[in-house]
């Protein structure tokens, strides 16, 4: 049974006066969802271009070594081919990220399995499949590693001096001397798996290359801007010759934050090789393959408690593997730091994270960045620390929570109200937790099912870290086209998650006019400002911001010039735009990022307010473990969860569902086998997703304290319920059969391993 | 060398069809390509995530694994045959009042899926209605808002029958 509960808005000083409103809040219908629902809705693998050729990459077959040859098959006629090496790469043979390390193409050594070699282009898709397999690579290969281990290890040196990505150290009082006063001390190890978004439309590009105009890429992307800022440098473009253009996507989920640079440029430079618009559409086996994944993680914990259980020391020493190039580890592992503490009042912390080189498919954003990982290893800890101590899960968590006037890890004051407590309470009562566990406990001993019930509880910062916005400094706004449209341009994205109906809402709002009188104007970079990247569930809190504050300018401007009145009607506004074209041109109201006050981030020390503010939930898990297919399933999930203003609740309720969905197959079902560091189950047949009859009864909840600098009050959601489901999960194992996991996945086989490995310890009998 | 590919004959959406294409290519890369029906998807190309299903003779098929030549003679109905006269099928309704689709990628399957399901099974449980839309992969949703949609279509389904026969009284 599931049930959108009614929402509850508490008070708090300081908080909006306009509580009140027409459509932000209301359960307005997707604003592209007719077109998805009639099948009219046009992703990139649906369109064509007149003497559209297709394109096909050659990869590398080996993790490691260099390339000493490269030979076409005589039996294809190669001129028929366009055929590009990194040799035709006009400017730099770099995608742009963080650190300009990784190729766009590989020249003489490769780094990685599936590393893009060579690309090839056809008019005929079929054939230029077969000439993939026409060309021989002979390597050198050179010894890879693949673990976080080895690379620590450095038995092999394969990037920089030491193999490290990047290093934090995060530091609070002091940990060392914490550890004489401790009556516990408990410690604990944990791991995450890689895993893969699988969203259902593949990575898919179209490109075409003029000498006069440039470069121009439509496709599946989140960031147009990022695609841009690596297309000018791969074609040594002036800004102005680069246009890309977002095509509806089927499904996201960071998977297509930075990979679209390299697939945009790899199109773009068979085009220009061609001289024909090319399409490249991955298929799902090397889309799995190539493209980037959630970084694996091991984290380490260290905890001091008093006889209390109040924790007087955290010592956390994080890694990541990052894969064969920098991408994006440097800013997951900052999250991944800055989350593992946890929502927890601690005065001695010390997180030592470092992301490690490995000779595998570049890992990059997903879901959750860092967090998942984080809190996945901090979650299980906590349940681990109150067996340890003796202490109820819950009641230690409660000792603990960060409340109102308390300070983080990274000495960030908690300003505003925080409702852990409230949450939990709430989880608790709507699970029926504790009578669900006293009843779990007498009926296992008898069952061939264990059954248990397990709680995380855990915050998600919202936005970019620390200074990151200042840096985007984002530009957005609306404008009025002569037909009385009026549009909102902001170069973020919708992919399923609501940007283009949240957006609208709040245009519409904020300009006292209707949703259908709004349009999203192309995210297209010929047409819109940067209003920065879809990510760090940033849109709504920042961006949302950004047109609320666009639209009341616009109001001023027309007051100013037009005559509007300080209360007007629909049409009167429409008259007032109108008038204004006529005496200044169109109406257009551009307004830029605007940092909150007080907000202080070191970047060196990392202290200070590590994010604009902080999204809080409690995930509830209810699970079975068969004991004869030592399968583990999840019957009922409860989520509760404070986002700030939730400014569509049925929107809001699917990204909490979906979320929940891809944290239970992180958990349970999701597991990347690397094979010689290749991705042997590289299908949906043997990469397994939950679907229709995997995925429990979700219960969302929802508070809102509304947060002063988000759009309408609304805070960041979409990564926050990816953080949860994973730790509540492996808890509700614990307490269903009494063995502790440490890592995820747990597939069948695994929980298998560890039960048998443990048959001295807990045996789950038949009865 | 076109002119050798059979002609194969079948109604789409009410309409009737004749494609010329060779055999063994796939009813997806047909119905996308040579009728640029392109509502139908493709999303993993082996059979697993039902985003290519169609309706061939009323059974719900993926039509990544159909070779075009088992067609022929064929009644087949994909996701722009669902609405009648701009009307919304009342699954599509559905689907856009209880949030049943987010990207839209899986949505065309899935609308074929839940029309065979509540088409043969009008009243479908919980667990049917899990068991029906089993072989559709949404990696959005977590499938909460689309069994929502099913359930308002069902029962929107019996409204409107019961209307009807209301009316005819």
């Amino acid at each position: 049974m599931l049930c959108v509960n009614p929402l509850s808005i508490r008070g708090f000083p300081g908080m909006p006066t306009k509580t009140t409103t027409r459509i932000v809040g209301a359960p307005v219908p997707r604003k592209e969802g007719a077109d998805k629902l009639l099948g009219r809705a046009r992703y990139v693998d649906d369109i064509e271009r007149e003497g559209m050729w297709f394109g096909a990459t050659v990869r590398s077959t080996i993790p490691r070594g260099l390339i000493r040859s490269i030979e076409f098959d005589r039996s294809i006629d190669w001129n028929e081919f366009a055929v590009v090496t990194a040799a035709d790469i006009p400017g730099e043979n770099h995608i742009q990220l963080i650190v300009a390390d990784q190729p766009c193409l590989a020249d003489e050594q490769v780094n990685h399995c599936d590393e893009a070699i060579l690309l090839i282009a056809h008019p005929d898709k079929h054939k230029v499949r077969a000439a993939v397999d026409a060309v021989r690579i002979e390597y050198d290969p050179l010894p890879p590693i693949f673990t976080i281990e080895e690379s620590e290890r450095q038995d092999q040196v394969i990037l920089g001096a030491d193999n490290l990505l990047k290093s934090f150290v995060l530091e609070k009082g002091d940990v060392d001397a914490a550890w004489k006063d401790a009556a516990h001390i408990v410690e604990g190890e944990y791991r995450t798996g890689a895993q893969e978004h699988l969203y259902i439309e593949n990575n898919g590009v179209i490109a075409e290359w003029s000498a006069e105009n440039g470069v121009t890429v439509w496709g599946s992307l989140q960031c147009p801007y990022y695609v841009h800022k690596t297309l000018i440098k791969v074609f040594d473009l002036p800004d102005d010759k680069v246009r890309v253009v977002q095509t509806e996507t089927g499904g996201a989920f960071g998977g297509k934050e930075d990979y679209p640079s390299t697939l945009a440029s790899h199109a773009a430079l068979l085009a220009m090789k061609s001289g024909r618009p090319v399409k490249m559409v991955y298929d799902r086996m090397e889309d799995l393959a190539a493209t980037t994944k959630r970084h694996p993680s091991r984290t380490r914990h260290r905890t001091a408690l008093d006889k209390n259980g109040k924790l007087l020391a955290m010592e956390i020493d994080l890694a990541t593997d990052g894969g064969a190039y920098s991408t994006l580890s440097s800013t997951v592992l900052s999250r991944a730091t800055i989350h593992a503490p946890g929502p927890y009042v601690c005065p001695n912390v010390r997180v030592t994270a470092k992301a490690w080189a490995t000779n595998t498919v570049p890992y990059g954003a997903f879901r959750g960045f860092g967090a998942p990982q984080s809190i996945f290893a901090l979650e299980r800890h906590m349940d681990e620390i109150a067996a340890a101590i003796g202490l109820d899960p819950i009641e230690l968590r409660r000792r603990n929570f960060l409340h109102e006037g308390d300070t983080t890890a990274t000495e960030q004051l908690m300003r505003e109200p925080i409702l852990l407590d409230q949450l939990l309470d709430r989880a608790l009562r709507e699970s029926d937790y504790y009578a669900r566990r006293e009843q779990f406990a007498k009926e296992n001993a008898t069952s061939l099912a264990k059954r248990g019930i397990g709680v995380a509880t855990f915050f998600h910062g919202s936005g970019f870290t620390g200074s990151g916005e200042r840096i985007l400094n984002s530009l957005a706004g609306v404008d009025v086209m002569p037909d009385g449209t009026v549009r909102v341009l902001v170069s973020n994205t919708e992919f399923g998650q609501g940007t283009n109906t949240v957006l609208t809402q709040i245009a519409a709002e904020a300009l006292g006019i209707d949703y259908d009188d709004i349009a999203m104007a192309a995210a297209d970079t010929g047409v819109v400002p940067n209003s920065g990247p879809t990510v760090a569930s940033r849109t709504v809190m920042v961006v949302g911001r950004l047109i609320e504050r666009a639209g009341a300018q616009l109001l001023a401007m027309l007051r100013e010039h037009a005559g509007l009145g300080a209360t007007y009607t629909r049409d009167e506004f429409f008259a007032a735009c109108e008038r204004y074209r006529a005496q200044k041109g169109e109406p257009l109201s551009l307004v830029r990022y605007e940092p909150p006050p007080g907000i202080y981030w070191d970047d060196q020390r990392y202290h200070g307010e590590a994010y604009p503010c902080y999204a809080w939930a409690v995930h509830v898990a209810q699970v079975a473990v068969d004991t004869l297919t030592y399968s583990a399933e999840v019957e009922e999930f409860w989520s509760v969860q404070e986002v700030g203003r939730v400014l569509n609740p049925v929107l809001a309720t699917g990204q909490i569902e979906g979320g929940i969905a891809q944290g239970i197959g992180y958990a349970l079902y999701e597991k990347v086998v690397l094979q010689n560091g290749h991705m042997a189950n590289n299908q949906m047949t043997n990469y397994i997703i939950p679907t229709a009859e995997d995925v429990p009864p979700i219960h969302v909840y929802f508070e809102q304290i509304p947060f002063s600098y988000g759009g309408y009050g609304a805070k960041g959601i979409g990564e926050l319920p990816h953080d949860g489901p994973a730790p509540a999960i492996v808890n509700a194992i614990k307490d269903a059969t009494g063995v502790s996991f440490h890592s995820i996945p747990l597939l069948p086989e695994d929980l298998f391993a560890v039960f048998v490995a443990n048959q001295n310890v807990e045996e789950p009998a038949a009865p | 060398m076109s002119e050798l590919w059979p002609t194969i004959r079948f109604t789409i959406n009410g309409k009737s069809c004749a494609v010329q294409a060779p055999p063994m290519k796939r009813l997806l890369d047909v119905l996308r390509e040579d009728l640029r029906l392109t509502g139908t998807k493709e999303g993993c190309g082996e059979g697993e995530c039902g985003s290519c299903s169609v309706r061939l003779n009323g059974e719900l098929v993926n039509s990544c694994l159909v070779p075009v030549l088992q067609a022929e003679g064929a009644d087949l109905q994909t996701v722009e045959g669902l609405a009648t006269n701009g009307v919304l099928h009342p699954l599509q309704k559905a689907f856009l009042e209880q949030g049943g689709a987010q990207c839209g990628i899986c949505t065309p399957g899935m609308l074929m899926a839940a029309a065979q399901l509540i088409e043969r099974n009008p009243h479908p449980s919980m667990a049917e209605i899990r068991e029906g839309l089993a072989g559709n992969l949404c990696r959005c949703t977590g499938f909460m808002r689309i069994f929502e949609s099913v359930i308002a279509a069902a029962t929107q389904r019996d409204e409107a029958a019961a209307e009807k026969v209301a009316d005819a009284r």
